[in-house]
């Protein structure tokens, strides 16, 4: 039997959308039993959640209030107490695992296969490289436990309706108090989650001001979108950095992208290969977007978002 | 003497369009422009930048590859780097063992601080920073978008999911770069010919003590499955009808 550890990621007493997905992962491994730990001040609630996650055997609940808010410093060392006996360790392609589980491979003296797309066997995985250019099928050697993140886009979570058990248990792990947390700024917003939203809309460098990204913004809150942007357009501060899409940015698979302004750099595109529909809209008709768009519209954006709008 | 030790990788330059060879052994790289890691030049300029103002008195780039990334090394020495070394390696390392090899430097250099950057554009892992920071067990402050260092303690705003988060760690510790951090200078004449003159010493990774066998086996790579070119409409109202007929409005 493969034992794989998910570890939760979660904020404000709610479990995060990228949890179900690394539980589905965790599921295409051949004879996988899942459990995930969740690290918290008191965790209630987001172990419940974790619990009800389909396909989830059981739940670990480790509560010490230094695990919030999370420092990967701090929750390393616990991870790696409770990883062992299990044969997988797994955690998302967010901020928060890409910083959390290298420090827990290496805690392990544990190999990382990073962005796992799909699962072709127990030590048997596909993974992007060369920013989506090329994918690569990496294989472990068996026997000793492999830590990896799940690219969230390649997978869909895992429903509802489990009803695992929740153990409340202790690691004895030594934590650091070299670093500690001192604030986070977080943009209020009630539009949908980039990482979730089923559509995205996305302004580039055209936009020209953070006062004419204000049209996209529009434009998205007449479809219920989320907002995305391009590095040009966060880099001249019209969108702020949570927002950027791409290899370096975020990875999504809306159902409807559409990019307005945006020239399609590869590393751009790395983010949205995923998605079910791409629209651009552009007024170079050479721009490399639309060579993945499913639907291109070459004119000028500041006339073409009102027609839009007048037609919705 | 405050030193900051800096991760030079070299990597396929970011504006070439990558290739998958026919055999999938691997992504075709003859003929093609090499540079450093972008990621790696950024985390090179910051270090420049706390050594300018007074924050440090070295700025030491390493880099571990073949005998070709001295070029990588002598560009960041033009930079501005007071001194290198390559650790010579044949095969590409994997991340675990590239920071086993910058603890051994690292415990040799005595750093106050190491900036690599947050990943290398070639295997896209993000782990080397976060893995040198465990074994060296020391903090880490990734993707960095600002770093502010006062005596002992450093102050790192870093790019999260979420927005920007600030934390504070004790020095030594290991930051890693995002893109916003800075933009890095361009590297003058005069300077790259002052830089054949500073030092740059070789070294390997049997020399540091450093097993590099393995862990990960690359089986073979494809190019990604690619998407099909859809079609142009001419005007709003027939962009929206047909988004509309597929239920997506
Ligand atoms: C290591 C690295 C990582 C990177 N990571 C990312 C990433 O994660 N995400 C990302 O997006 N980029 C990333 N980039 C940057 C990327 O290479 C491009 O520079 C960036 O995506 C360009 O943004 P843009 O399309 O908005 O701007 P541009 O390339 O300048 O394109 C602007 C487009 O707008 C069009 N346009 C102009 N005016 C109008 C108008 N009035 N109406 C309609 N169209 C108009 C133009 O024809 C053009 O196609 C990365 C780069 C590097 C080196
Ligand atoms: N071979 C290498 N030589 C020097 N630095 C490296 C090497 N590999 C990785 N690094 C550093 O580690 C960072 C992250 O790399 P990675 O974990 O491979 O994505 C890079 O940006 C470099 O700063």
């Amino acid at each position: 039997m493969n034992r794989i550890l998910v570890v939760a990621e979660h904020a404000g007493g709610r479990l995060n959308a990228s949890v179900a997905k690394c539980v589905s992962c965790a599921l295409a491994i051949p004879d996988a039993e899942v459990t995930v730990a969740v690290l918290a001040t008191d965790g209630t609630a987001v172990a419940a959640a974790a619990a009800e996650i389909h396909g989830v055997a059981r739940v670990l609940l480790v509560r010490n209030p230094a695990s919030e808010p999370a420092l990967a410093a701090v929750l390393a060392p616990q991870v790696a107490k409770l990883a062992a006996g299990f044969s997988h360790v797994l955690g998302p392609s967010t901020t928060f695992g890409k910083d959390l589980m290298p420090r827990v491979a290496a805690l392990l003296g544990a190999p990382q296969v990073s962005d796992v797309m799909a699962v072709e066997s127990a030590v048997r995985f596909r993974r992007p490289v060369y920013a989506g250019n090329a994918i690569a099928t990496v294989e472990a050697a068996p026997g000793r436990t492999l830590v990896a993140t799940v690219r969230t886009a390649s997978f869909q979570g895992a429903g509802g309706g489990g009803s695992a058990a929740v153990e409340t248990v202790t690691v004895d792990a030594p934590l650091p108090a070299h670093t500690r947390f001192v604030s986070v700024s977080a943009a209020k917003s009630d539009r949908p989650d980039l990482q979730t939203a089923a559509r995205v809309i996305s302004g580039g460098r055209a936009l020209g001001s953070k006062e004419n990204f204000a049209l996209i913004q529009r434009l998205a809150d007449r479809l219920g979108a989320a907002v995305g942007a391009s590095r040009a357009a966060v880099d001249a501060g019209y969108a702020p950095n949570e927002l950027q899409v791409g290899q370096t940015g975020k990875i999504i698979a809306p159902e409807l992208y559409v990019a307005i302004g945006i020239s399609g750099a590869i590393q751009h595109l790395t983010g949205i290969k995923d998605a079910r529909t791409i629209v651009a809209i552009n007024k170079d008709a050479e721009a490399p977007i639309f060579e993945v768009a499913d639907y291109g519209l070459v004119g000028d954006l500041f006339s073409l978002i009102p027609e839009i709008e007048s037609q919705l | 003497m405050r030193r900051i030790l800096v991760g030079i990788k070299r990597v396929i330059d970011y504006n070439v369009r990558v290739r998958v060879r026919p055999d999938g052994s691997g992504v075709v790289t003859d003929g093609v422009k090499m540079s450093i890691n972008p990621f790696d030049e950024i985390a090179l300029e910051e270090a420049l930048r706390i050594r300018e103002r007074g924050g440090a008195d070295e700025v030491l780039a390493v880099a571990l590859g073949p005998d070709d990334a001295q070029q990588q090394l002598r560009t960041a020495l033009a930079m501005g780097a007071d001194r290198a070394i390559l650790v010579k390696a044949g095969e590409p390392v994997e991340p675990l063992a590239v920071a086993r090899a910058l603890l051994k430097l690292v415990e040799r250099e005595t750093p106050a601080l190491v900036i690599l950057g947050k990943q290398a554009i070639d295997d896209d892992c993000s782990q080397v920073g976060q893995m040198l920071a465990a074994l060296w067990d020391r903090p880490q402050a990734t993707f960095a978008s600002r770093v502010e260092i006062a005596g002992e303690r450093a102050q790192v705003t870093r790019e999260v999911d979420a927005g920007l988060e600030t934390i504070e760690v004790d020095l030594p510790a290991v930051i890693t770069t995002d893109l916003r951090l800075n933009e890095p200078r361009y590297v003058k004449l005069p300077d790259i010919m002052k830089a054949k003159k500073k030092p740059l010493d070789v070294t390997d990774l049997a020399a540091l003590g450093v097993e590099a066998e393995p862990m990960l086996k690359v089986l073979k790579y494809e190019p990604p499955p690619q998407r099909q070119k859809g079609v142009m409409v001419k005007s709003a109202a027939e962009l929206v009808a047909a988004l509309r007929q597929k239920g997506l409005v």
